[in-house]
């Protein structure tokens, strides 16, 4: 069995092209037993104990979380629905604290954000969990398992900074699984990195109390949620979770000025009906505003939804037109590297101001933040 | 268990209750809990020895999996002994002790409660399902309301189960007992929590790894926590001194169930419905999809013995 200790672990990672650090699971694999003959993993590193930060005790050592809308009532040595929170004797923690799973330096268009520091690179990081259960998650190895199901690394929040500066990132990205479970750990990692010049995006599907979300506003730099779907019915039954949370969340950070993106997975026949497609666009121009980012991206069969077929790209184009009609300014198709939605249009004179293939910024037509055909001011974080 | 779409008519329950069992201490008298455990099995099986009734169920090839309860620490966790007279009992009517496994979801829970570990053989195995070279199926079930990994232990370890849980109230869920007990043989029941358990909890119960390889219930009614569950709070613990024997897990749970309304209202508490958590993951079990037992007082034959 071949153990890796935390600096081989970090420094074999860093050393991978790609910017890939140690993939943490081929699929099932991590899910063996700590100490599986049949796993070449090592063994999990131990579970943090850090008290978490939102919630209230209840009688007879119940406690209410207040993380996020599920509000679970957690019983003495029992878990939240995440699966990485747990009470004992009446304290709520956060076995997540410090405790990684997932560690990569990936480009931040990976992420995506297009309007966010083009071009660089975003030191990346997840823990095990996650507050939903999409049918369709890309990530279920790590986001529907329990943190002691899954090979980690202890890695408090100063070395995720040093970490991050070492790797040339321009931010650390709080990604993967759900960064709404590992929220302590999210939020001492984001000011530690702020301290170095780091600055620090969430990418999650806000699910998320209106306090906490508020909190972590103020302590990040760019957030990307995951919109599911506007139907109450597919985030009940695809999701197992609420529409009106995530609503009350964007709201939120369209109040805030922070900068956010949006990210809408059309998933054959759930979610691409495009009746329902214009009318969220229309509350989107509406609440949000035309500049909001919005990315329709493309489903692959994964997971528990295998039955289904990829997206088809004419659905993503249909859906990008729906959105351009409605008024909104940067409408783009992901996971269709080559794609002309990929790039970023000067909604004024219609120009490209940022080119991109994949990952890859092709052109850079912009000064200032400003087109540089003619002087319109492109909304986002450039430099 | 009736295998998938066969239908029983009756269901057959038998409560064991000896005062003498366990002691306010909780200290266990294991001569008496063993008698207890064999004149139920005989009394289920209409037998005269109990090595003849457990083998109504056993086969001596089999490679028992021995499902416990030991989440709740050791004060509300299936007792060690039962497991044990229930282990010995198995090895006399032939079966190896290799091939025995007393198992739950992980080894410091099972440690906590008094199990002796023991990857090895001799007289029973018991690990749990992360131990060393254990872990959880690479195949993802997707079944009903289910996306779950299974334990090895049940899908290559063992090949049939005795079930053992503890009868207990359950904040969620209403009651854990039987049916509930398999939710220790999936990677992620902290996700089946909504709506009650249900009908997850059933969903569960007919995957056909769980629903044909379970044989019997010998369900520990010792100390019954029958509210504030599913944790240990000692001002809420019955000395119930029972056990309940059925191949039917819902009609288990269905008397666990009446068990623990009773000793809620000898203690002035409102009934498990009145407190809005109705065990309905047991009456779902019982419906016509599940198919997986009987939950009406007239389809089971109650039997009671005192000793
Ligand atoms: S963060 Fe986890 S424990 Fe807290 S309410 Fe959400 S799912 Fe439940």
């Amino acid at each position: 069995m071949v153990e890796l200790n935390r600096r081989s672990f970090i420094k074999c990672s860093l050393a991978a092209t790609g910017g890939i650090l140690l993939p943490n699971v081929l699929p099932g694999e991590s899910l063996l037993g700590p100490n599986a003959d049949a796993s070449p993993l090592p063994s999990p590193a131990g579970l943090s104990w850090v008290e978490a930060k939102y919630y209230k005790k209840l009688e007879h050592k119940e406690i209410e979380c207040e993380l996020c809308p599920r509000k679970c009532k957690v019983g003495d040595r029992e878990r939240g629905y995440c699966g990485c929170r747990e009470n004992q004797e009446g304290v709520y923690y956060t076995l997540v604290h410090s405790y990684a799973c997932s560690a990569n330096v990936d480009p931040i268009e990976k992420k995506p954000l297009f309007h966010f520091l083009p071009g660089t690179k975003a030191f990346s990081i997840a823990t095990a969990g996650c507050n939903m259960n999409c049918k369709f998650c890309q990530n279920w190895e790590i986001s529907q398992v329990r943190p002691e199901q899954v090979r980690n690394i202890y890695l408090p929040p100063e070395e995720v900074a040093a970490y991050a500066q070492q790797s040339g990132s321009k931010s650390i990205a709080y990604t993967y699984s759900e960064p709404i479970v590992f929220y302590e750990y999210m939020l001492d990692t984001a000011i530690a990195g702020r301290k170095k010049g780091i600055k620090s995006v969430v990418i999650t599907a806000g699910y998320i109390n209106h306090d906490p979300w508020m909190e972590l506003i103020r302590e990040v730099d760019a957030i990307k949620v995951d919109f599911k779907a506007f139907t109450e019915k597919f985030y009940e039954d695809i999701c197992h979770a609420k529409l009106k949370p995530v609503m009350d969340a964007l709201l939120d950070l369209s109040k805030s000025g922070i900068w956010y993106e949006l990210v809408y997975l059309v998933v054959p026949t759930l979610n691409d009906d495009m009746k329902n497609i214009r009318e969220m666009c229309k509350w989107m121009v509406g609440d949000l505003g035309k500049d909001v980012p919005l990315h329709f991206t493309r489903f692959h069969p994964m997971y528990l939804l295998k039955n289904l077929p990829p997206t088809p790209v004419s659905s993503l184009e249909r859906a990008r037109e729906i959105a351009l009609e409605e008024g909104m300014n940067f409408v783009y198709v992901g996971n269709v590297p080559g794609h002309l939605g990929e790039h970023t249009y000067c909604p004024e004179c219609r120009q490209i101001v940022v080119g991109r293939i994949g990952y890859t910024i092709t052109q850079m037509n912009l000064k200032n933040g400003k087109c540089k055909f003619c002087q319109n001011p492109i909304p986002g974080v450039w430099s | 268990m009736p295998p998938v779409g066969k239908i029983r008519k009756r269901s057959k329950v038998v409560i064991v209750k000896s005062p003498n069992v366990i002691s306010p201490s909780g200290k266990v008298h294991r001569t008496l809990l063993s008698d207890m455990v064999r004149s139920g099995l005989c009394k289920l099986t209409s037998e005269s020895r109990a090595e003849d009734a457990i083998r109504h169920f056993f086969s001596p090839q089999d490679q028992v999996g021995m499902k416990v309860n030991c989440l709740a620490g050791k004060m509300a966790s299936t007792h060690p002994q039962v497991a044990l007279i229930c282990a010995d009992l198995l090895r006399d009517s032939g079966i190896k002790g290799k091939n025995l496994v007393i198992w739950d979801r992980s080894e410091r829970e099972l440690k906590e409660v008094g199990f002796p570990l023991n990857f090895n053989g001799g007289e029973f195995r018991c690990f749990g399902t992360d131990s060393k070279g254990v872990g959880y199926s690479r195949n993802l079930i997707n079944h009903m309301n289910i996306g779950s990994l299974l334990s090895r232990v049940v899908d290559e370890y063992t090949d049939v189960q005795l079930n053992l849980p503890v009868l207990k109230d359950h904040n969620l869920s209403g009651v854990t007992c039987s049916l509930k007990n398999f939710f220790g043989a999936i990677h992620n029941p902290n996700k089946y929590h909504d709506y009650g358990c249900d009908p997850f909890i059933a969903d569960l119960n007919t995957l056909p790894q769980i629903r044909n390889q379970q044989k019997l219930v010998i369900c520990d009614a010792l100390r019954v926590q029958y509210n504030g569950g599913p944790s240990y709070h000692p001002q809420w613990a019955e000395y119930f001194g029972g056990i309940i024997i059925s191949d039917d897990p819902v009609a288990v749970d269905f008397v666990g169930y009446q068990i623990i309304d009773k000793i809620r209202a000898e203690h002035n508490l409102p009934d498990l419905e009145k407190a809005g958590r109705k065990p309905k993951h047991i009456f779902t079990s019982a419906d016509e999809k599940h198919n997986l037992g009987k939950a009406k007082l007239e389809q089971i034959d109650l039997i009671e013995i005192v000793l």
